[in-house]
């Protein structure tokens, strides 16, 4: 009798796992198919996909929606400030981050405590953005200027944590060594501690190299002259149509409709993060799950 | 343990001294200049808050906030009796809701899922697609979701109807908006609650399953009571920031015709404060947020902590 009942659960069980497996079936659909249908968009004849969006193999295959927007939306100097920004932010920001949150993870070092609750109190209160809006475009002359896409956004707080969390688990031993040795502090960072903290180092980097390439609102708010791809794309977005002169037959015939370099464009915007995401999306998780430390 | 408190003790007898400075030299120039940038462009902002009290326009800006006159609370006042001030609010408010039990539950649900299947092979693949759109930008996003939400999108085409997500200026918006986020970050917030997961006893199941448990008993029973801490301190923080909901987002998924369900407490205080150079008024904005948000942060810690759970401050 408990035999059969016990096997009735367990087939019950199983079913559960069919159930699951056709649910995740549906929700990896539903999210990859968006992705392969603005793919697909952008490579098929703008005039094609008029008649009907909705499709994932491109039925007349051209590279003209590319061409057109390197040509007309100066994709090109937007694409060499998004990678600048990217690449001196989060270069920048792991450094930073890095120097900081050893010096913080010294509970021998005498303002421990001060600068800690220093940096912490700011992650829960901030002057908002009327207070910082004004501090960077008339104090500080930021407008327009590349900085300020660099230094206000510096270190993160929460990275920072991540990394001191890091650091407080290593080994205090090697650390002892080198002093015994004569290494002085700074010494003792770059030789010792910064060759063991590459793992979060890796996580932390890809958190501001993520943030800074997917970052529009500063753009937005301080430096539209300086238009990264994120910004390009919303400027597209929101002229609802692409200017066409009517004078000129060969531009008529290839016309490219908003839609078309819209897809274009989102997926020049996005195709650098799905680059990087297969071989580093371990560090993120792995950083997701240390993020569970408590200050 | 009792190393740990020895060093604590000698920690505390550390008494300032240039001596100890000077030995202390590298860690200053190793962290003085990020303490100096901390107060430039995190605590100089938070001193923008007596703006909040005065009456600061264009004109008067270049003054120094001794000379520029001040209002009392009637920026305040001038908010609250704002023409849209209530509906902001409510937009505010509806979105956070709906977003924090939506999302919530779909993370839970999302890990639970993630955590029972036994395709393993299927479920890497599956977690890693799941938590992809996370890391796109927010314009991107927006993107995307008007090819395929907009009146004649892609969603309109394949259902052969007219579902109208984006243009009708109602609280369906809300929900727009909620299904929109929810579908960018499901996967990523669910590895907080499958890391839950995993740290629970594997003895607890195995007891459960001589007892006589099916799956659903033991979900019930041993993994939801399980991961309740953790969702308490996510729900305390997400709860903190109700009012936050963020500009950027707001801005981006909108469109003129769902204005008015679409402006959130920031982006109204983006709009007052710069859009008609009444600083004063929209740091005022700015100001109720962050003091509101810090006393529900306080609120839900302290409702937690009478539930007894665990607290997170």
């Amino acid at each position: 009798m408990a035999n059969v009942k016990s096997s009735r659960i367990k087939s019950r069980d199983n079913i559960l796992d069919y159930i699951l497996l056709v649910v995740f079936i549906f929700l990896v659909i539903v999210t990859v198919y968006p992705f392969l249908n603005v793919l697909a968009i952008s490579f098929n004849d703008p005039i094609d996909t008029m008649r009907n969006i909705n499709f994932i193999i491109p039925r007349e295959f051209t590279w003209s929606n590319y061409a057109y927007v390197f040509r007309e939306n100066n994709l090109g100097q937007a694409f060499i400030l998004s990678v600048l920004r990217t690449v001196i932010g989060a270069g920048a920001g792991v450094i930073c981050t890095a120097m900081l949150a050893y010096v913080l993870s010294r509970k021998d070092f005498y303002f421990n405590k001060v600068f800690t609750t220093l940096f912490v109190i700011t992650m829960y209160v901030s002057g908002g953005l009327i207070p910082e809006y004004l501090l960077l475009m008339r104090d500080l002359k930021l407008g327009n200027n590349f900085l300020v896409y660099i230094i206000p956004g510096l270190i993160w707080v929460y990275n920072m944590i991540l990394v001191r969390s890091f650091i407080e688990g290593l080994p205090m031993a090697l650390q002892e060594a080198a002093r015994v040795d004569g290494a002085n502090d700074f010494i003792i960072w770059a030789r010792i501690v910064l060759p063991l903290c590459k793992p979060v180092l890796a996580t932390v980097a890809l958190f501001y190299a993520v943030g800074q390439w997917n970052s529009f609102m500063d753009t937005y708010l301080y430096a539209k002259e300086l238009p990264t791809l994120q910004y390009v794309l919303y400027e597209i977005m929101e002229k609802a149509t692409v200017k066409i002169d009517p004078h000129s037959a060969e531009q008529v015939k290839n016309a490219v409709s908003p839609l078309s370099v819209r897809m274009a464009v989102t997926i020049v915007a996005t195709v650098p993060i799905l680059i990087v995401y297969p071989f580093l999306q371990k560090y993120f998780v792995g950083g997701m799950t240390v993020g569970a430390v408590k200050d | 343990m009792s190393v740990k408190k020895r060093q604590k003790e000698k920690v505390i007898k550390q008494k300032f001294s240039m001596q100890l400075m000077w030995k202390q030299r590298y860690l200053l120039l190793m962290s003085v200049p990020f303490l100096i940038w901390l107060i430039i462009f995190k605590y100089i902002p938070l001193w923008g808050w007596t703006m909040a009290f005065q009456d600061v326009r264009p004109k008067t800006l270049a003054q120094p906030f001794w000379q520029r006159p001040f209002v009392g609370v009637s920026n305040f006042i001038k908010a609250f009796q704002d023409r849209i001030f209530g509906q902001v609010m409510l937009n505010t408010v509806g979105l956070s809701i709906l977003g924090i039990t939506v999302g919530t539950i779909m993370a839970i649900l999302f890990a639970l899922m993630l955590n029972e299947i036994r395709f393993v092979k299927f479920k890497k693949i599956t977690q890693t697609i799941s938590y992809l759109p996370h890391f796109v930008s927010w314009v991107v996003i927006a993107s995307i979701a008007k090819m395929v939400l907009n009146d004649g999108g892609m969603l309109d085409t394949a259902l052969h109807t007219k579902l109208g997500l984006m243009s009708t200026n109602t609280p369906l918006f809300w929900f727009t908006v909620v299904l929109i986020n929810t579908w960018k970050e499901v996967g990523w917030d669910a590895i907080v609650y499958l890391s839950a997961m995993a740290g629970i006893d594997s003895g607890l199941y195995e007891a459960a399953k001589v007892d006589g448990a099916n799956r659903l008993q033991r979900i019930w029973h041993i993994t939801l009571p399980g991961i309740k801490p953790t969702v308490v301190v996510l729900l305390i923080m997400s709860i903190g920031g109700a009012l936050n909901v963020g500009m950027e987002r707001q801005m981006l998924l909108s469109n003129g015709i769902v204005q008015d369900h679409a402006m959130v407490l920031s982006w109204f205080s983006y709009v007052r404060g710069i859009g008609n150079s009444n600083y004063g008024l929209g740091t005022a904005i700015g100001m109720f947020q962050s003091l509101v948000g810090i006393a529900l942060l306080f609120i839900a810690n302290k409702v937690a902590g009478l539930l007894g759970e665990s607290r997170l401050i």
